[in-house]
C-alpha cells in the first residue's frame, strides 16, 4: 500500500496535475454556488474538457476536484444565502444560514470546510484501507459473477431509493439498460433499434444523455421556477469576516465530525443511498445524542448542526468512489458519469484497474486528499470574492447554462444532431421528474448495460445456456441478495401497514 | 390518472414494442452460423422486455399519489400554477433553432443568437447590455474551446 500512495502521490503531485486540482476545485466552487447546478451537471459540462486532456489521470482528477469543489460550493450558498445548490447541502443550510444571519458568517463557513476537510480526509483513509481489499476479493470474480454483481448494484440502487420509489427506480434502471442496446454493439457487430436513424447507428452518446437527464431539467426548472434562481434572502457578499474559530468551539465540534466522517462514509459505500442521505442522517442523529441544551441550539445556528450534515456529505463522497474503483460499479449518478469519463478515456474500471493502471487508481485517492486541502487553503479564503459572483442576474444566467448544456453535449460528438436528441430527452426527463422518477439510475443503467451484456453473453456461451446462474453458488447467492433487496422494502411497508391497521381496529 | 401512472403505462407500450421488435424483428437476420450460439443479439433485450414490462405493472398497480417526495425533486407542487411554462417552452424551442442553425449560419452567429434571444425571452430589455454581453460570451467560449482545448467549431456561416 504505501508503493501505492508514493505513486498515487508522485502522479498527484505533478505540476500538471496539481494545477488540474487545483482548476477542478476553483471551477467546482464556482459553478457549485449557483443555484440549480449540482455536481452532476457540472461534472458532465465538464467531461468533453476532461476528455480533451487525454491523460486518464490528470483527466479523473480534474473531475474529482470538481466534484468536491461543486460540494462545498453549494455548502457555500446554503450558508450564505440559503439556497442550497444541491439536495446534499440542504442539510447545511438547517444551521448554516441561522448563523450566517447571526453575523457569524465566516465562522460557519469555518466549520462548514473544516468539517468537510476532515469528512473528506477521514473518507480517503478509509477508502484506502477499503479498496485493495474489496479488490482481492473482486478479482475472484468471473464473468457470471461480474453479471450477478451487476444485478445486485442496480437493485440496491433502486432498493435504497426510497420508500414507495423502488418499482419507478427499477423501471428508471430497465429504460436506461434497454437504451443502452441501441445501436451498434461490440458484442455482436450488427445495429440494433435503430429504427432505420443513422444518427442513431453509434447508440446515445452518454454525455448527451447526462446532459439531458441533469443539467437540462435543472436548468428547465431554473426558468420555471423564478424563486429557485433568486439570490437567496441576504445579498450574500461583503459581510464575511471573523474566519477563525475557537479552541473550545473545535473540541465541540471535534467527535462530531469524528462519528460522522466514519458513518457518511459507510453510508456512502452503499450504493444508492449516497451523500444526501448521509447529511440528513448525520444531522438526525447529532440531534439525537446532543445534550438537551445543545438540543434547543439545533436550527438556530448550531455549530455541531453545521459540522454533522458537512463531515458526513463529504466522507459519503469519499466513499462513493468505493464501488467504483473497485467494482468499476457506481452506486450514484455522479460516479455513473464519472465512470462514462473513465470508459471515454479507455481506461477499463473494475478490480484491475488497481493492477494493471495503478497510477490512476492511487493518484484519484491521494487527489482526493489534496482537493480538500486545496479547498481549505485557497478557497476559504477567496469565498467572499467569489461569492459577489452570486450576483449575476437570472436573465443572463439561464441562457449561458443552456447554451453550456447544449456545448457539453456539442463538443463530445461534434453533430448538431445530438443536440436535438438531447433537448428531446432533456424535455422527457423534466417530465420524468416532475412525476417523482428518479433519473440516477437510468444513467446508471445505462453506462452498466453493455457492461452487463458482455458479462452476461460470455457466462451464457460458457455454460452453454443461462444454468450459471444457479450451478455457480456464488452468482446464485448474488441473484438471491438482488431479489431480497428488491423485495424487502415492499414486504417491509406492508408489515408496517397491516400493523398499523391492527393498531387502529 | 396521474402522471406517475400514465408514465408507468407509456412504459409499457415502450416495453412491448421494444420486445416486439426483439422478437419478432431480429432473428431473422441472423446469419445461421451465429444461431448455434447460446446468446444471439435479441437475447439480452428479451429478457429486458420481460422485466421491464413486470415491472411496468407493478407500478401502475401500486402508484399512490402524493407519494412524491418534493424535497428530493426539489418541486413545489402547491405553486405549480406560478410556473412560467411559456418562457421554458420559448427557450426549449430556441433550442432547436439553435440545434438547426448552428452549421448553417456558424457558431459565432448562432451562439450570439440564441444568448441574447434568451435572455429577451426572460424578460431582458436593454439591447445595449444584452447584445454586447451575449457577443462577449461567444468569443470567450470560441476561444476557449477551439484554441485552449483544440475543438473545431467552425464559426462563420457556411457558403455553399
Amino acid at each position: 500500500m504505501i508503493e501505492g500512495i508514493s505513486l498515487g502521490l508522485a502522479t498527484a503531485l505533478s505540476i500538471k496535475n496539481l494545477a488540474m486540482v487545483i482548476a477542478g476545485c476553483l471551477i467546482g466552487t464556482f459553478i457549485g454556488m449557483l443555484p440549480g447546478l449540482g455536481p452532476m451537471s457540472i461534472i458532465a459540462i465538464m467531461i468533453p474538457v476532461a476528455i480533451s486532456i487525454g491523460d486518464p489521470s490528470a483527466a479523473l482528477i480534474m473531475l474529482a476536484g470538481v466534484y468536491y469543489g461543486a460540494i462545498f460550493g453549494g455548502s457555500t450558498s446554503s450558508i450564505l444565502i440559503n439556497a442550497p445548490g444541491v439536495a446534499s447541502t440542504v442539510a447545511t443550510s438547517f444551521d448554516g444560514y441561522p448563523l450566517a444571519r447571526s453575523g457569524k458568517a465566516g465562522k460557519a463557513l469555518t466549520v462548514a470546510a473544516i468539517a468537510s476537510f476532515t469528512g473528506g480526509t477521514i473518507g480517503a483513509i478509509l477508502l484506502m484501507a477499503f479498496a485493495p481489499a474489496l479488490v482481492s476479493v473482486a478479482l475472484l470474480f468471473q464473468s457470471p459473477e461480474y453479471f450477478a454483481l451487476m444485478v445486485v448494484g442496480l437493485s440496491a440502487i433502486a432498493a435504497f431509493a426510497g420508500s414507495g420509489q423502488v418499482g419507478k427506480a427499477l423501471m428508471m434502471t430497465v429504460l436506461g439498460l434497454m437504451m443502452a442496446t441501441i445501436g451498434e454493439s461490440a458484442l455482436f457487430n450488427a445495429p440494433r433499434f435503430t429504427m432505420g436513424i443513422m444518427d442513431l447507428q453509434s447508440g446515445f452518446g452518454f454525455i448527451t444523455l447526462a446532459m439531458a437527464l441533469f443539467a437540462l431539467p435543472e436548468a428547465i426548472f431554473l426558468i420555471l421556477d423564478p424563486n429557485r434562481s433568486k439570490t437567496g434572502d441576504g445579498d450574500g457578499s461583503g459581510k464575511i469576516t471573523g474566519l477563525r474559530i475557537s479552541g473550545s468551539e473545535a473540541r465541540e465540534i471535534a467527535p462530531v465530525v469524528g462519528r460522522q466522517s466514519i458513518q457518511g462514509f459507510l453510508i456512502g459505500v452503499l450504493p444508492g443511498a449516497g451523500a444526501t442521505i448521509a447529511s440528513f442522517l448525520g444531522y438526525a442523529v447529532e440531534r439525537n445524542i446532543a445534550s438537551p441544551e445543545d438540543q434547543k441550539q439545533f436550527g438556530k445556528g448550531s455549530i455541531k448542526g453545521l459540522a454533522a450534515p458537512e463531515s458526513a456529505n463529504n466522507a459519503a463522497c469519499t466513499g462513493s468512489f468505493v464501488p467504483l474503483l473497485t467494482l468499476g460499479i457506481p452506486g450514484s449518478g455522479t460516479t455513473a458519469i464519472l465512470l462514462g469519463a473513465l470508459v471515454a478515456l479507455n481506461v477499463q474500471p473494475g478490480p484491475r484497474l488497481m493492477i494493471e493502471n495503478p497510477e490512476i487508481f492511487w493518484a484519484v485517492i491521494m487527489s482526493m486528499y489534496l482537493g480538500n486541502v486545496i479547498l481549505l487553503i485557497l478557497n476559504l479564503p477567496l469565498i467572499p470574492y467569489i461569492a459577489k459572483l452570486l450576483a449575476i442576474p437570472r436573465n443572463y444566467l439561464i441562457p449561458f447554462i443552456l447554451f453550456f448544456t447544449l456545448m457539453g453535449a456539442y463538443i463530445g460528438q461534434n453533430n448538431a444532431t445530438e443536440l436535438l436528441f438531447m433537448t428531446g430527452l432533456g424535455v422527457i426527463a423534466t417530465v420524468l421528474r416532475f412525476a417523482g422518477y428518479p433519473l440516477a439510475p437510468l444513467l446508471i443503467g445505462f453506462i452498466l448495460g453493455p457492461m452487463m451484456e458482455n458479462n452476461f453473453a460470455r457466462a451464457a456461451n460458457i455454460a452453454d445456456g443461462v444454468s450459471f446462474m444457479w450451478e455457480r453458488p456464488m452468482t446464485l447467492g448474488l441473484l438471491i441478495l438482488a431479489a431480497l433487496l428488491v423485495f424487502m422494502p415492499s414486504f417491509r411497508a406492508r408489515r408496517q401497514a397491516a400493523r398499523k391497521a391492527a393498531a387502529g381496529d | 390518472m396521474t402522471l406517475e401512472r400514465t408514465i408507468g403505462l407509456l412504459f409499457l407500450l415502450f416495453c412491448c414494442l421494444y420486445g416486439y421488435t426483439a422478437y419478432v424483428g431480429m432473428d431473422h437476420l441472423l446469419p445461421p452460423i451465429l444461431k448455434r450460439a447460446p446468446v444471439w443479439p435479441s437475447s439480452f433485450p428479451k429478457i429486458l422486455s420481460i422485466v421491464g414490462a413486470l415491472i411496468a405493472v407493478a407500478v401502475i398497480v401500486s402508484s399512490k399519489p402524493s407519494e412524491v417526495n418534493s424535497a428530493e425533486s426539489g418541486i413545489d407542487y402547491r405553486r405549480l400554477q406560478d410556473y412560467k411554462f411559456g418562457q421554458a417552452l420559448f427557450l426549449i424551442g430556441s433550442m432547436v433553432a439553435y440545434a438547426l442553425l448552428l452549421r448553417p449560419i456558424g457558431f459565432i452567429a448562432a451562439t450570439t443568437l440564441f444568448l441574447a434571444g434568451g435572455a429577451f425571452i426572460l424578460g431582458e430589455r436593454r439591447y445595449s447590455l444584452m447584445i454586447p454581453i451575449a457577443l462577449v460570451g461567444t468569443i470567450v467560449v470560441w476561444y476557449l474551446v477551439q484554441e485552449i482545448l483544440g475543438i473545431f467549431l467552425s464559426p462563420w456561416p457556411r457558403l455553399f
